[in-house]
């Protein structure tokens, strides 16, 4: 089946449409995971398309949107299909930035803070272990305790900054979803591969339902590839959402 | 007109290019260099009843695009 077609309505596959920007990269990735790994409904939607098509949660994928054109995602946040994004956010739709998402996010204003040029000014692509700061999340509830995620970054701006107030405030409220840690779990300066402000990798919006993470959890959610402990982001996703639509019934 | 924008880094965010150059720069020999911080120009070609108004749509543009207020400052002239 094209990959821009939604399957038709089954109330036990959640539906999940995929952002596609002219200089997108990972948008196949994401739908494979979520269709043929996960078994879920999952689409490419291009970013002209003004419509979410009912998605129960929206993917911003990887990338280099509009060739990182003046900044990062600066230029994609007004893409047309963003307004629809900014909507369904408002009304609580869960919606996961990845990478450049994470960059769209920022841009868009839905999440706060700002990625900036890594610290080492090198582009780095490389696994990197990420500690779960806050559990109670519709991105982070299936990540067991004490367990570390080991997933792959590619990125040359991933390095997360926010003014000294917003980041006591993120970590106040929980809205740090992932640091960067060690093996052994140990945020520290080596472990970051980017400079983060307090080895930030990943947060959410104040009403949680909005999330970025630099990390590539669609690039480590099959043991064919070496890890699988990125499909922990997406199960935890489709359980907060099948949560969601057993309560409405 | 054109409108002549800077646009630099706030002075809390870290700029390791900035870092870098300047460590280029003394390695070349060139003395008493200081801090270095890398930003950005542009020239906006734009039409407008007048330089007040001109300076009010680069204004809103620079807040809405051309830069990004968490990380940057910009300033800009409007030359006729």
């Amino acid at each position: 089946m094209a990959l821009t077609a939604a399957i038709p309505g089954d109330d036990s596959k959640m539906n999940f449409a995929v952002l596609q920007f002219p200089g997108s990269n990972c948008d196949q990735d994401c739908v494979h995971v979520l269709r043929n790994v996960l078994g879920h409904s999952a689409w490419l939607q291009w970013h002209k398309e003004r419509s979410l098509r009912g998605a129960d949660a929206v993917i911003i994928p990887g990338g280099f949107s509009y060739g990182d054109y003046l900044r990062t995602g600066a230029i994609a946040r007004f893409s047309p299909v963003m307004q629809a994004v900014v909507e369904f956010a408002g009304n609580g739709g869960l919606v996961l930035g990845i990478c450049n998402g994470f960059q769209i996010l920022c841009e868009a204003g839905l999440l706060p803070g700002a990625l900036i040029r890594n610290r080492s000014l090198q582009f780095r692509c490389e696994h990197v272990y990420l500690k779960t700061v806050a559990p109670d999340s519709p991105f982070t509830r299936k990540i067991p305790e004490g367990r570390l995620l080991r997933i792959p970054v590619a990125h040359g701006e991933g390095c997360y900054f926010a003014d000294a107030a917003t980041i006591r405030r993120l970590f106040a409220n929980r809205q740090v979803l992932w640091q960067y840690c060690d093996a052994k779990g140990r945020v520290s300066d080596d472990a970051s591969p980017n400079g983060s402000v307090r080895n930030i990798a990943g947060i959410c919006n104040a009403t949680r339902n909005v999330a970025g993470l630099m990390p590539h959890p669609e690039r480590a959610s099959e043991g064919i590839l070496g890890c699988e402990d990125g499909r922990l982001v997406f199960e935890s996703m489709i359980e907060a959402l099948t949560e969601r639509k057993l309560a409405v019934k | 007109m054109k409108a002549k924008i800077v646009i630099t880094p706030k002075k809390a965010v870290l700029d390791p290019q900035g870092k870098t150059v300047q460590t280029a720069l003394l390695h070349m020999g060139y003395a008493g260099i200081g801090d270095v911080r890398v930003g950005k120009y542009l020239e906006v070609d734009l039409s407008a009843p007048d330089v007040e108004s001109a300076r009010k749509t680069i204004d809103e543009a620079c807040h809405r695009l051309l830069s990004n207020p968490v990380i940057e400052d910009y300033h800009f002239e409007i030359v006729e």
